[in-house]
Order: structure tokens, then C-alpha cells, then sequence
């Protein structure tokens, strides 16, 4: 095996909705190796912010990890107490929010937010984290000049860069980015991806992705984990699964995206919507929208199976994917679900 | 044959200093639009392409009279839209529609589905008698199954792939013969996207439509609309058929935008964009041409003077370069 | 399928006019503070339309012993008047449940007029903008600056002291923190996606205030006029204390000022000016809670 930095194991994260418990993460396991970048992909309500959320342990009140394990350097961080968490944070795992406006505090310059992180967690003097700040700026592409502004000065690309500079403050090892290009511009939202990657292959910091565009996944990860109702379905190298998809949601998810490079060709979209969570299907829980389902997908939960090359994916069909996949290219497969719920 | 559409020259200029700049003579001015000249055609379909601030939704919103230039001409058949009253602009309501971004926040929380519905029909005096098949047909219009189960639910009951559907049902009620769409997909999940989208062309070329679609993204636009307009700055950049621009884009804005889009390939150009670093600033735009400061093309005339029109092939680019070459 | 789908928007039942009059008034009856303000109101608007057959006497009557003495100073109980007598010889019972009667008909007059010209000001500033708003708005500038309780003792002196003028005076100063909320709260609808799709559907300004704007005001206009009932009452005590109320009505604040005038404290009779206090307090005290009911509906977050 090789190493690992984060190790996820089965991990389960429940709400409680009034008198009912909502299990909004479903036994997620995957590993994030250093150096990489991990795509965590699904559509809203999948799961994927609730996990991205609790790896930082911060989660909404109502929120409770039920089980599983997320193991870092050797200690499950699940099972941290909130101040041995603390030093976690910034140190070893940084948090980048979808929007940076939220995380910035606009009656404190950019730089003395910034100092605030460096002098208070991280023990710098003053000079070096001048320094430091210096050099943070330098490298997320900001003038240095522009510390003394405030965060309304920022336009929203800069001031995801901000909060960038500011995960990077303490050399963390991991960044759970949420959703951390979805409201910027196309050419914004690739000078950023393009900063990340240069920040893995430079400092060796490990990312784990969250986004919904799965051309992201296809331009920056290195690894793709697809969520769907709380579970994941599929997970593994990001060329082998974006190719060679195993699981049919993510085919769906293939066929649903406008593609510059390729034919002007036909979208076609995944009909219906995902189950609502307070009362899951029994079985599959894609099934209701799955062009392959049959009846035994209604009945029992598939498991991930292992495809080799570090490939999962959690469906009943699994033996027969090359020829789902070749089925689920043609936009008449996914027609016939129109009366799906 | 005459345009549906026709922008001449159009500006919607915003003071923002308020009154103590201006008295000091430095009138703090956001220029959205800022001069703007197209046509179009009945029946064609045009995308509005560019960076948010570039202007491209202020266009869209003086199209349908959300807002009023401040100079220059916006025409509808040949008339007016700012002079439009009364009766007259009764008529225009009818006949331009629009389709929001957000479907969750466009329609009244209060509201019944139906009761949304049938407000454009109240105001255009369709007898209550027929509003109710008017709804059921529009609803089935946008292919929605089984249309008479949202009649009487409240928005936050329905997703958000059905309700964008109902906000275009709404627009497309009274058989508008023009649509502005900004951005109509952007809120939604990317499984439903696609559907609304096929919802959009289909009935666009059923009902022969001229329709403008917002966007900030070339792959949709390149979906629904066979011409593109880009904007960068309030002005137009580039003015062509789709494909040609995605092929081969001829301003360097355009060039930096169609390489920047990410493609769900995992085999795709890392390549470093063609465009300098920074963003652009509404406030302060470059003299000249406002894309210099980020131009890896930008001359000394660049500075001086904003380039006009160049016809290049079907193309009309706005860029020093080709009124060089030409 | 056609059977299926009878249910047109046409064929909605309206519901009763009086039903939904009482849903567009928002009532707060998740605050248990709110249902006991209620219910005090309830109490009093009881007490006020039944007054003359609540009353044992006429309030202003000047009544006399058995044995034709001016029933002056009589202690609670003597002589069979419940809470005693005044110093002129009226019944201090009578006195107070008419006072309720002026009381009320004060709060609400002025409460309505109050949320009435802070509304149609603060939605027509804040909708149609403009020079409409700027006039408006330097009104409300001025109304600011204007003392409250001289410009009401002034505008009554002048006029003729009657509680209407009072009402005036106090709609007349009061509609400035009305309008000024409620603009600010126009502002913001009028540029909801849903208003802007209303336009572009061809909805008239005044079908988009009545429909689009106005309901959600509504619950904004109720707080501003259930705290405008409790400045009025007080009001009106003040300045019926100070003698400039209407000599025609018997209200709470007149009563004190005639025990006051009458040393009523030297004599000890506390039946007189106490229970004239408490209902003051009680009344005042009920507004702002119904307020403040309002308030947790319109914002959730102030109660952290």
C-alpha cells in the first residue's frame, strides 16, 4: 500500500431534522495520498459538503458524526477532542470555503488577518511573518501592495485568492477546498486551478476538491471519489474513471456536460431528482433514476467492489460496465427514464 | 427585411460617486454598457458572452425595458423601448420576454405555481376562462409530466430543474415572439442542466423564437445559440457565428476565454493562458482599448484609441490588429 | 386525464374575506408575552364597548350622599361606590372604565393612522424613488427634528383640545420611523428577482405594490402600529396631565391630573391615582409585547 496522508473509513455524518435523523454521509471510504489533488463530485444535497465540512470538524449544530474513521498522520481526527483539533487546524489542514467573502472579516485588512493567522497559530515574530505574508501574496499572484486592503476592495477572484494565501498561511499538509472556483469566471476560475496545481507540485500540499463540475475534476485531480444520496458510488484514478466510468450515475454525469473540445453534441440529462434522504430506497439509491436498474437493484444496497488499480465502484451491474457504458453514450437510454420521479 | 433587434450606439452609464463627487467635479461613473451596436434577426438565436461586470446582463435587461440606456438607441421593431406607454408598451410586454437566472428567488415565495402563471395572462386580459388550458399548455410546452400537479404547490416544494421549466413557462405563456435568458442553468445541478437546456432549444425553434441567451460559459452558448457576442468591459469584443469563435477565436480576449473553459477530458491543454494577470475594474477602466492592461498584444495606439469595428469573414472584431491587417 | 387536472386556479375557493383579513394581520401567537398583550387588549376592548353598561354611574356626574351631602372623598366601598369618589364627587370606577373607551379609541386611531401614513409614504418612496423619495424623505427629516410633546401640546392648543387633535398631532409626527423603516424594506423588494419578473410580464407599479410589496410589509406596518398604540395612551396621559386635554372625555391621564390638582396623594386616596397608573402601565406594557411578538415573527435572529 502506499502511503497515505488521510484515510477515510466508513465514515458516517447524520443530521437530526426535528424528531428524524438524516444520515447525510453514508459509510464513505477513500484515501488521499500526499501530492494529490482528490475531486470530490456530486450534485448538491450528495453529501460532499458535510464530509469536506466535518474533515475540518466544522459542522453545522445540528450535525453529529455517527461512525466510521478519518485517519491523519496516525490519529483518527473524528475522535479529537475540540483544542487537539485546534492545533490540527491551519497547521495540517487548512479549510478554503466556497465564498471567500464569508471567510474574510471586513473590518480587518487582508494583511491583518493574515498576520493573525501567522503570529497567533503560528508562533511567527513580526518581521517573519512580514515576510511570510510577502511571500504568501507573491505566490497566490497578488501584489504585496495590496495587504493593507480591505477584503470590499477584493474583486470575488481576488479575494479567492485571499483566502488561498490564507490556507497556505502554516504550510498546511491537506486543503478542503469547498466548491472553491463555482462563482468565478471562467478565466478567474483557471488562474486559481492553475495556482493549486502549482502549489501540489511545488509544495507537495494535497487537496481535496470539492465541485460539482466534473470538467474541474478533469483539468486539476489526480483522483475523483463521486458521491450520490450519501454514498459513494464510484472512486479512482481520475483519467481511468472520467474514460472508462463504472458506475451508470457517472456515465450520466459524462453525458450531462457540454464538451468545447469535442462535436457540438447532444446534452443529455439524468431525469428526475436525487432521493430524499430522510427516506432512503431500500436498495440502489440511484435506481429510481438508472437506465440499467432492474429488480434486484431495488432490493439491496451494492457494495464498492474493487476493479483493480485502485478503481471502486458500487454497482450490481458491475461485470456488464463496457457494455452499459457503450449503452449509456446513446442519449435514447437515458430518454426512456423521463417518467422517472 | 428589418431587425427585430436593434441596438445603436446604447449606454447605461451609473453615477455611483453620488452627489458630493459630482460637485467635485469627479464624478465616480460605471460605465455597464458602453456603447453597444447589434442586430438581430427574427428567429436567431445570439449568445451574450463575458466576465460578470462585462455588461452583458445590463444588455439583456434593457431589452426587455428592466432598465433604460442612458444613451444611445434600443429598438424593438423598429420602435423605441424607452418611448414605449401604455397601450403600446402592453403590447412590447407581450411580445419580449425574460427567463432569470435564479428560478428559486423568480418566482413569488406566496404565490401558488398557478397563481404565478397566471399573472402575465391577468395583465394581457386573457379571459379566465381559457388562462386555465393557457397554463396546462405552457406547463406541457416546457415538458413537464403531468402539469396539473404543480398548480397548486408554492415554489419551495418543486426542484429546481422543474421550477426553472415553470419560470420559462411563464415567460413563454403569452407566445412571446423574443426571449432574453440570463443565464438560465447556472443555479441548477449539472444532471438537470442539460435537461433544461434541450427544454430551451427545443422550444426555441418550435415556436421560432429570436432569443438571447446570457452566459459566461462558450460550451453553453455553443449549445443553444449559432451566433456569439463577447463582451469585455461594457463594449463588444467579438461578433460572430458560434462555431467559428470556438474554432478559431480572432481578439485576444475571446482566445484567453475559449482556452480558460475546461473540458471533461482528462487529456487537455495545462497550457498557460494568453492573457495577463488582474481583473477588470468597472470603475477605472484602460483609456483606449479597456483590454490592454491585460493584452499580451497591446501596442502604443492601443492606449491611445479604443478600436471600432473590423469586418473579418463573417466576423466583426473589435481589436487594433485587425483594423491593421485590414 | 382532463378530470385529473380540474383544479384550475380558477376554480380555487377564495377563502373568506374576514379569514383572510385576519391572516394578512400576521397576529404573533407563537409568543406567549404576545398572546398575554392580546388578551389584556382583548380585555380592555371589552371593557370599552361595554362601558356604559359596565359603568354604575356617568363619569362626570356629580353624585351626592343619601343624605344629600356632595359625595366627596369617599373611601372604597362607602356609600356603595365601589372604588370610592373624587374629590368633585364622581365615581373613580366609572371614571376608569370610560377612561378605557378614550384610551383605545386614542392607541388605535393614532396606531392606524400612524402604520396608514408610514406605509403609503414608505412604499411609495421606496418603489417609485426619485424626486417623490427625496420630498419625502426631507418631510420625514423634518418630522424628526420636531419635539414630540410640545409640537402635540401646541397643535392641540391651537385646535382645540379634543382627543382627535391629539391623534393628529401624534399621526403627524409619528409616521416618520414608519415610513423610514418601510422604505428601506420597499427598497430591497422592489428589486427581488420576482418583482422584475412581474414587470417584464406586464404588471402595473400598482398591481406590483398590491400584490409583490405590500404583503410583506404588512407585518412591519403592525409592529410600527402596535407600538404606536402605547406612545399614544401615554401621550395623551401626559398631556391630559398637564391640563391640555379634552375637558369633554374622561380619560386615565385626566383622572390624574384631578387627583393631582386635588392633592389626592396628601388625602391618601390611592383608589384614585393607582388603579388610573396601572392601567396605563398595563395597557402600554401590552402593546409592547404584541411588538415585540411581531418583532421574533419579522426577526428570527434577534432572539439569540
Amino acid at each position: 500500500m502506499t502511503d497515505t496522508l488521510l484515510s477515510l473509513r466508513e465514515l458516517r455524518i447524520g443530521y437530526s431534522v426535528g424528531k428524524n435523523e438524516v444520515t447525510a454521509v453514508d459509510g464513505a471510504s477513500f484515501d488521499v495520498a500526499p501530492g494529490s489533488v482528490v475531486g470530490l463530485v456530486g450534485e448538491s444535497g450528495c453529501g460532499k459538503t458535510t464530509l469536506a465540512r466535518a474533515l475540518t470538524r466544522v459542522l453545522a449544530s445540528n450535525a453529529r458524526i455517527t461512525g466510521g474513521q478519518a485517519i491523519f498522520g496516525g490519529t483518527d481526527i473524528m475522535a479529537l477532542s475540540e483544542r487537539e483539533m485546534n492545533r490540527l487546524r491551519w497547521r495540517d489542514i487548512a479549510f478554503i470555503p466556497q465564498s471567500a467573502m464569508n471567510s474574510l472579516d471586513p473590518v480587518y485588512t487582508v494583511g491583518n488577518q493574515l498576520r493573525e493567522v501567522l503570529v497567533k497559530r503560528g508562533r511567527l515574530g513580526r518581521a517573519a511573518a512580514r515576510d511570510r505574508m510577502v511571500e504568501l501574496f507573491e505566490w497566490v499572484g497578488i501584489e504585496p501592495g495590496r495587504l493593507g486592503d480591505y477584503p470590499h476592495q477584493f474583486s470575488g477572484g481576488m479575494r479567492q485568492r485571499v483566502a488561498i494565501a490564507l490556507a497556505l498561511a502554516l504550510d498546511p499538509k491537506l486543503i478542503i477546498a469547498d466548491e472553491p472556483v463555482t462563482a468565478l469566471d471562467v478565466i478567474v476560475q483557471r488562474q486559481i486551478l492553475d495556482q493549486l496545481k502549482d502549489l501540489r507540485d511545488r509544495l507537495g500540499i494535497s487537496v481535496i476538491l470539492v465541485t460539482h463540475d466534473i470538467s474541474v475534476v478533469a483539468y486539476i485531480c489526480d483522483r475523483v471519489v463521486v458521491m450520490y444520496a450519501g454514498k459513494v458510488v464510484e472512486s479512482g484514478p481520475m483519467a481511468a474513471t472520467l474514460t472508462d466510468p463504472a458506475h451508470p450515475y457517472t456515465m450520466g454525469l459524462r453525458n450531462a456536460f457540454p464538451d468545447l473540445a469535442g462535436a457540438a453534441g447532444e446534452l443529455v440529462p439524468i431525469h428526475g431528482a436525487p432521493p430524499n434522504l430522510m427516506f432512503p430506497p431500500p436498495g440502489c439509491r440511484f435506481a429510481a433514476r438508472c437506465p440499467f436498474a432492474q429488480t434486484r437493484c431495488a432490493g439491496a444496497v451494492p457494495s464498492l467492489k474493487d476493479l483493480g488499480a485502485e478503481h471502486l465502484a458500487a454497482c450490481h451491474r458491475i461485470e456488464e460496465r463496457d457494455a452499459l457504458r457503450a449503452e449509456a453514450l446513446k442519449a435514447a437510454t437515458w430518454a426512456d427514464m423521463r417518467g422517472a420521479a | 427585411m428589418t431587425a427585430l433587434i436593434s441596438l445603436q450606439d446604447a449606454k447605461l452609464h451609473y453615477n455611483v460617486g453620488g452627489i458630493l463627487s459630482s460637485l467635485r467635479g469627479e464624478p465616480q461613473v460605471v460605465k455597464a454598457v458602453d456603447g453597444v451596436t447589434f442586430e438581430l434577426q427574427k428567429g436567431e438565436s445570439v449568445g451574450l458572452l463575458g466576465e460578470s461586470g462585462c455588461g452583458k446582463t445590463s444588455t439583456g435587461r434593457m431589452l426587455v425595458r428592466l432598465d433604460v440606456p442612458t444613451d444611445g438607441s434600443v429598438a424593438f421593431d423598429g420602435e423605441e423601448i424607452a418611448a414605449l406607454k401604455g397601450e403600446s408598451l402592453s403590447q412590447f410586454r407581450r411580445r419580449a420576454q425574460m427567463i432569470f437566472q435564479n428560478p428559486f428567488e423568480a418566482l413569488n415565495p406566496r404565490f401558488t405555481i398557478a397563481a404565478s402563471l397566471a399573472e402575465p395572462l391577468e395583465n394581457a386580459r386573457i379571459p379566465k376562462a381559457e388562462r386555465r388550458d393557457r397554463i396546462h399548455h405552457a406547463l406541457e410546452l416546457v415538458r413537464l409530466a403531468e402539469p396539473g400537479q404543480y398548480l397548486d404547490r408554492y415554489p419551495h416544494l418543486v426542484s429546481g430543474g422543474q421550477l426553472q421549466r415553470i419560470v420559462m413557462a411563464r415567460a413563454l405563456i403569452l407566445e412571446p415572439e423574443f426571449v432574453v435568458a440570463d443565464e438560465p442553468v447556472s443555479m441548477l445541478d449539472v444532471s438537470v442542466r442539460a435537461g433544461v437546456l434541450n427544454v430551451f432549444r427545443e422550444v426555441r425553434a418550435q415556436m421560432g423564437l429570436t432569443a438571447i441567451y446570457i452566459s459566461h460559459d462558450l460550451a453553453l452558448v455553443r449549445y443553444v445559440c449559432e451566433r456569439t457576442i463577447v463582451m469585455y468591459l461594457g463594449r463588444i469584443v467579438e461578433d460572430g457565428p458560434t462555431e467559428e469563435i470556438v474554432q478559431n477565436p480572432l481578439h485576444p480576449y475571446t482566445k484567453a476565454l475559449v482556452a480558460a473553459v475546461p473540458v471533461p477530458h482528462p487529456d487537455q491543454s495545462h497550457d498557460p493562458l494568453p492573457i495577463g494577470r488582474g481583473a477588470p475594474d468597472p470603475k477605472n477602466p484602460p483609456s483606449g482599448c479597456t483590454f490592454r492592461d491585460r493584452c499580451p498584444m497591446a501596442h502604443a495606439r492601443c492606449a491611445v484609441e479604443a478600436p471600432g469595428p473590423t469586418k473579418v469573414g463573417n466576423r466583426t472584431v473589435h481589436c487594433h490588429t485587425f483594423d491593421q491587417a485590414a | 386525464m382532463a378530470d385529473a387536472t380540474q383544479t384550475g386556479p380558477a376554480s380555487v375557493a377564495q377563502p373568506g374575506l374576514l379569514r383572510r383579513a385576519f391572516a394578512a394581520m400576521h397576529l404573533p401567537l407563537g409568543d406567549p408575552f404576545a398572546i398575554a398583550g392580546i388578551v389584556i387588549y382583548l380585555v380592555f376592548i371589552v371593557v370599552a364597548i361595554f362601558a356604559p353598561s359596565i359603568a354604575t354611574h356617568d363619569p362626570t356626574e356629580i353624585l351626592f350622599t343619601s343624605d344629600f351631602m356632595l359625595a366627596a372623598d369617599l373611601r372604597p366601598g362607602e356609600e356603595g361606590y365601589i372604588m370610592g369618589t373624587t374629590t368633585l364627587g364622581r365615581d373613580v370606577f366609572s371614571q376608569l372604565v370610560w377612561g378605557s373607551r378614550s384610551a383605545l379609541i386614542i392607541g388605535l386611531m393614532a396606531a392606524f393612522m400612524v402604520a396608514l401614513i408610514g406605509t403609503i409614504v414608505g412604499v411609495v418612496a421606496g418603489y417609485f424613488g426619485g424626486w417623490l423619495d427625496t420630498i419625502m424623505m426631507r418631510l420625514a427629516d423634518i418630522a424628526f427634528g420636531i419635539p414630540f410633546l410640545p409640537f402635540v401640546i401646541v397643535l392641540a392648543a391651537f385646535l382645540e383640545p379634543s382627543i382627535w387633535n391629539v391623534v393628529l398631532a401624534m399621526a403627524l409626527v409619528l409616521w416618520r420611523d414608519t415610513g423610514r423603516v418601510i422604505r428601506s424594506q420597499t427598497l430591497t423588494l422592489r428589486n427581488r428577482v420576482y418583482v422584475e419578473a412581474a414587470r417584464v410580464s406586464g404588471s402595473s407599479d400598482l398591481k406590483i405594490i398590491l400584490r409583490h410589496i405590500v404583503p410583506n410589509i404588512l407585518p412591519l406596518s403592525f409592529l410600527y402600529g402596535s407600538i404606536a398604540i402605547g406612545w399614544a395612551i401615554l401621550t395623551e396621559a401626559s398631556i391630559s396631565f398637564l391640563g391640555f386635554g379634552d375637558p369633554e372625555s374622561i380619560s386615565w391621564g385626566y383622572m390624574l391630573q384631578d387627583a393631582f390638582a386635588s392633592q389626592a396623594l396628601s388625602k391618601g386616596a390611592y383608589y384614585w391615582f393607582v388603579p388610573p397608573g396601572v392601567l396605563i402601565i398595563l395597557i402600554v406594557s401590552a402593546g409592547f409585547f404584541i411588538s415585540r411578538g411581531y418583532e421574533k415573527i419579522l426577526f428570527p435572529k434577534l432572539d439569540r
